[in-house]
């Protein structure tokens, strides 16, 4: 072989991340954009006039707090507070449940750390009742719609508050009286069932919208084409966001084909509306949804969003990053981290000082402990599990069949 | 009674229902303006709307997964995959999420969608457009899998499939769309008219998912059979005067077991026919069911008369499909046994 002249120069081509564990991250050549460009589009434009929003990055909040440029968005103080009560909520509840996991009272369990920004400013610019697609990282989203965090945290334990009988892996919520759709393990599929959802909405007369989640790795699958496809063909009224953390798992964006070109750049080929936004700036999250949602109630068709961020812990319970990257990378990630952005931002309007903010996460964490207490009271999968076994007949179909009679009676036996 | 054949009493199930309850669907690949490959869904459009029947881009999992979110969402769409054998792109949509919606949310989120798809052989369709997929379906738990025989039974088990709030997986038979065949692809071509199945009432009406019919009643062995294979069972059977007690199952998950079981309890002899590949084709699960339950009143043991272990060929078409002389062998040996 090796004897064997060329014929071409060709030679395949592995992307790697730059920096790998041992390594010191330097971030210094990506380029924070501080024009606040670009500018912000009629929502009901064509499609193509947003190909600029695909490559660059909507961003409101400079990292002095101050929030510059035309995607401001018009968000009262008090609202501005909730949501950053929302933000440490959410980080806090993720750090008990990743204790408790590793404490043995629960299998496992995923955090959103360092994207939070994305799920609390998407939720906020969006309808409760507008049904939301999510992956297993945007419980974000049902923190801000007021979902009981006991309810969460019972489903991780598996016990008998479980609203799902122990029928489904932690973080596999389902909760469609807030709007967020049962999440699945197989990465993809709900994009495009969030456009059938949504072009049940258009169908029905309807001014509800459908928003799916992705993150940047699982847009290599099928179902990110068929979303995007459909979405277009039919104008659905419906939001795709890309979540791109830089990580799936341990590979990073690159091996998802993102070093030639945005992921939000993919929109513009099916012709749809495109935005990418600094996922970590809330108000910009907030602004390109509200964007994006506006355009689809009004009959525009679907906007894709790519949410730039960094996925600062490792991908679940399961895994250990300082495997496969920097250990202090999470820290130079040049975005900076959601929930401090915020915090500025506040602290620079004059609606938040550095006493409140410490007693704010003194708060959320008691409050994360005490419905832990409560929530692990009704059982855990290590000790005593409260949910009944026979629960895992139920629900196969709408009515038990034959064959599933029998084979509980096979169990009772079994059980005798 | 209106005379059918079986492609106009699925078009008039879908007619049927689309007419009742605003919320059917009926999408697929050219199943709108054109009416569809076979003309299952002619007219629907021009009768029901653009929004009510429409075409659909070429991408199976796309349409699967769209009807899954619809139904979610309070519609009750019908798909088609144009063929069976282009149904594996959707194959992680079915199994994975319409099969367990209603599982893995426990009752919070449901799939009330009908999936048509044209199966078999018999039709000189070659590798891709003869398969019989069905083994792969009823092995996934919170799927219903059916697949009538003629004119009548699709019609009322298309209804059935429409109204279920769970996902159904509707298998039609292509080689019968146009009349029954028994197997001789010399004898000149049958069509429905005429025939006692080909008389489909109009209007609403239901055959239930999890009831065989009774094809014919006989003492001597029990012929588990449906789709095509149920009119080859029946012209074997006469032809080589065995009694018979003919079962086409219409309806393979959930399974008629209670009709399987009284029938080989009174033959004490079984065989099973179907035109897909032999190794662990549903044929399999009926076999082990009737060893099960009926072992001590079997006579011989149970066979399988199945499509050989191969791609469907081209060529070779009636070499592959287990016509009369495979299943009369199949039939005099359980009788001599």
């Amino acid at each position: 072989m090796s004897k064997q002249k060329k014929s071409n120069t060709s030679r395949l081509y592995v992307p790697e991340p730059q920096f790998r564990p041992g390594d010191t991250p330097d971030y210094s050549h990506i380029s924070v954009p501080v024009g606040h460009a670009p500018s912000r589009p009629d929502p009901l434009c064509p499609a193509h006039e947003t190909s600029e929003h695909a490559t660059r990055l909507i961003r409101v909040l400079r990292f002095s707090g101050e929030a510059a440029g035309d995607w401001i968005p018009k968000i009262s103080p008090d609202t501005l507070r909730r949501a950053l009560r929302d933000l440490a909520l959410t980080r806090a509840m993720d750090d008990r449940m990743f204790n408790m996991q590793r404490q043995g009272k629960m299998s496992f369990y995923m955090k959103s750390a360092g994207e939070e920004a994305v799920s609390i400013g998407h939720a906020m610019a969006l309808r409760d009742t507008d049904m939301v697609f999510p992956t297993y990282r945007q419980q974000g989203i049902l923190i801000h719609r007021g979902a009981s965090i006991k309810e969460m945290m019972c489903q991780c334990l598996s016990n008998s508050g479980d609203p799902l009988d122990g029928k489904s892996i932690p973080v596999l919520y389902s909760f469609k009286k807030h709007g967020f759709f049962s999440i699945s393990g197989n990465l993809g599929t709900q994009l495009i069932q969030g456009v059938g959802w949504a072009m049940a909405n258009a169908y029905k007369d309807s001014d509800g919208i459908a928003s799916v989640f992705t993150g940047e790795g699982a847009t290599a699958e099928g179902d990110f084409h068929y979303a995007l496809n459909f979405a277009s063909t039919y104008r659905a009224p419906c939001l795709i966001n890309v979540v791109n953390n830089q990580w799936a798992i341990s590979s990073f964006q690159g091996i998802a084909a993102g070093e030639g070109e945005t992921f939000a750049a993919r929109g513009i080929g099916y012709g749809l509306a495109t935005l990418r936004v600094d996922g970590n700036d809330i108000l910009a999250v907030y602004a390109a949804t509200k964007w994006a949602a506006e355009r689809a109630r009004r009959g525009g068709g679907a906007t894709l969003i790519e949410h730039f961020t960094y996925r600062k812990s490792g991908h679940s319970t399961s895994d250990d990053p300082t495997k496969y990257r920097p250990e202090n990378e999470p820290d130079v990630w040049p975005f900076g981290d959601p929930l401090e952005r915020l915090k500025n931002h506040l602290i620079f309007i004059g609606e938040w000082d550095e006493e409140q903010h410490t007693r704010l996460l003194a708060e959320v964490k008691l409050e994360i402990r005490e419905i832990y207490k409560s929530a692990e009271a009704m059982g855990n999968l290590s000790g005593e599990t409260k949910v009944n076994d026979f629960t895992m007949f139920e629900q196969v179909y709408e009515r038990s069949l034959p064959h599933l009679d029998e084979q509980k009676r096979m169990f009772a036996a079994e059980r005798d | 009674m209106p005379e059918m054949n079986m492609i106009e009493a699925i078009r008039d199930a879908m007619d049927v229902k689309m007419s009742q309850d605003p919320d059917v669907l009926v999408f697929g690949e050219d199943v709108g303006y054109f009416g569809g490959v076979f003309r299952a869904t002619a007219g629907l459009q021009e009768k029901h709307g653009l929004h009510r029947c429409f075409d659909t881009p070429i991408s199976e999992g796309g349409i699967v997964g769209i009807a899954i979110g619809m139904a979610a969402n309070g519609l009750r769409p019908v798909a088609e995959i144009q063929f069976a054998d282009y149904i594996y792109p959707a194959y992680d949509q079915i199994a994975s999420e319409a099969a367990r919606l209603r599982y893995r949310s426990n009752g919070d989120f449901t799939a009330p969608l009908t999936i048509r798809t044209p199966v078999g052989g018999g039709i000189y369709g070659g590798t891709t457009h003869s398969q019989s997929p069905e083994a792969l379906f009823t092995h996934i738990a919170g799927l219903k899998t059916v697949i009538p025989s003629n004119p009548y039974d699709a019609k009322g088990l298309l209804i059935a499939a429409i109204e279920d709030n769970d996902p159904v997986l509707f298998l039609e038979p292509k080689r019968l769309y146009n009349g029954p065949f028994d197997g001789d692809p010399h004898a000149p071509a049958k069509a429905w008219r005429g025939h006692k199945l080909g008389d489909v009432p109009a209007g609403h009406y239901r055959v239930e998912i999890g009831e065989a019919r009774k094809l014919q009643k006989g003492v001597d062995v029990t012929v588990l059979a449906y789709g095509t294979m149920v009119w080859v069972a029946q012209k074997v059977a006469q032809d080589l005067g065995i009694d018979a007690d003919i079962i086409d199952l219409r309806s393979l998950l959930p399974l008629d077991i209670e009709m399987i079981e009284k029938s080989v309890n009174k033959t004490g002899r079984c065989v099973i026919l179907h035109e897909a590949t032999r190794t662990s084709g549903f044929g399999a699960e009926l076999a082990a069911q009737v060893q099960e339950r009926c072992f001590y009143a079997l006579e011989a043991p149970i066979l399988r008369v199945t499509g050989w272990d191969t791609p469907y060929p081209h060529a070779q078409e009636w070499a592959y499909f287990p016509g009369p002389k495979r299943v009369g062998n199949a039939l005099r040996t359980v009788m001599e046994a």
